[in-house]
């Protein structure tokens, strides 16, 4: 009897989880009216105390973007060719014109990512690894902000202390375990990977995916 | 019964989440190569990426599976680092032809190094 009635107890929970996200919704106008086919992302500022996270992060930005059905310019040689013209750090290649980046890359709109929190933090008996980030989708022709995201991820050593939606988007998102020892790496993969793929909030699909022209959201 | 329920968790899962099953591209290590470039870079040296990256592209066309973007630039940008300008010349192409959405970035590219 419990049984019977547990599960559709859970599912519906579930489903009103989903349609309470729905509620808030999104304005998706400006991005609409000025979507984009190329995306630039530019390796992000570090509000963390840890200095790989900005590099760790650009590493796991083009997939998701790209498989959203963005154009992604080529995030580690467009970071070598800004340092190659004066431009070393993150801060000041944040501060780029918008109408340079369009002279000289073309890109149609430009992802700005600060990282707030970031690494492993250790506990008595576990350790907890962090990946916090904001972000702005800003359109290079107007400067209009088209959308912004957070991120958020902290996973326990144990993988259960994520929260139901956390476990969920593990569980889905398929990821290939590259660096054991770095724990960051795709802990940023996961949350980059929700924040962009997020059914309510999330970037709208691009021109190269195939259901651009069935997202409803924002219509 | 125990199906319709499996789907209708699906069905909420993928509200939840918006679900990607399906790859556009193949992905291979780009992005694993670009990690280890800033964090460990011992372990990718142009040569060694070079090496990769043409698998991951025979990997890709072998499997009849587009190459994601970026790839062919970041190639074209290590053949350059190791000096084969022909070879770089001929990735950025690629990547243009591929990617028109890439023209004015690889344009610039190639006028600049065609300065040099």
């Amino acid at each position: 009897m419990t049984t019977r009635h547990g599960r559709p107890a859970l599912m519906i929970a579930l489903l009103a989880l989903a349609s309470a996200c729905a509620a808030t919704k999104v304005d998706y106008g400006a991005y609409r009216s000025h979507m984009p086919r190329s995306i630039l992302v530019l390796p992000p500022l570090n509000e963390s105390i840890n200095v790989n996270a900005p590099y760790v992060y650009l590493s796991t930005a083009s997939r998701p973007l790209a498989e959203c059905g963005y154009y992604v310019l080529p995030v580690a040689v467009i970071d070598a060719f800004m340092k190659d013209n004066g431009l070393p750090t993150p801060d000041e290649m944040h501060r780029v014109s918008l109408s340079k980046i369009k002279e000289v890359i073309g890109a149609d709109a430009v992802l700005y990512v600060t990282i707030e929190d970031w690494g492993q933090k250790y506990q008595v008996l576990s350790s907890t690894t962090v990946v916090k980030a904001r972000a702005r989708l800003v359109d290079v022709a107007t400067g209009a902000e088209l959308w912004t995201g957070t991120e958020h991820v902290a996973q326990g050593s144990g993988g259960g202390e994520n929260g139901i939606i956390g476990m969920l988007v593990n569980a889905l998102v398929q990821q290939i375990v590259s660096s054991m020892t770095d724990p960051t790496h795709q802990v940023s993969r996961q949350a980059t990977n929700a924040m962009v793929f997020n059914a309510n909030n999330g970037l709208l699909f691009g021109p190269r995916h195939p259901q651009y022209d069935s997202d409803a959201r924002g219509r | 019964m125990r199906g319709l329920q499996l789907s209708i968790m699906v069905a909420a899962l993928c509200a939840l989440s918006a679900c990607a099953p399906k790859s556009i591209y193949y992905w291979g290590r780009y992005e694993d190569l670009i990690y280890d470039m800033y964090v460990n870079p011992g372990k990718a040296d142009p040569g060694t990426q070079v090496a990769r990256l043409t698998e991951d592209i025979d990997k890709a066309h072998a499997q009849g599976q587009p190459v994601p973007p970026g790839v062919h630039a970041h190639l074209g940008y290590l053949y350059y680092q190791q000096g084969n300008l022909g070879g770089a010349e001929q990735e950025f192409r690629t990547e243009k032809k591929l990617f028109p959405e890439s023209t004015p970035f690889v344009e610039g590219v190639l006028q600049r190094m065609r300065r040099q």
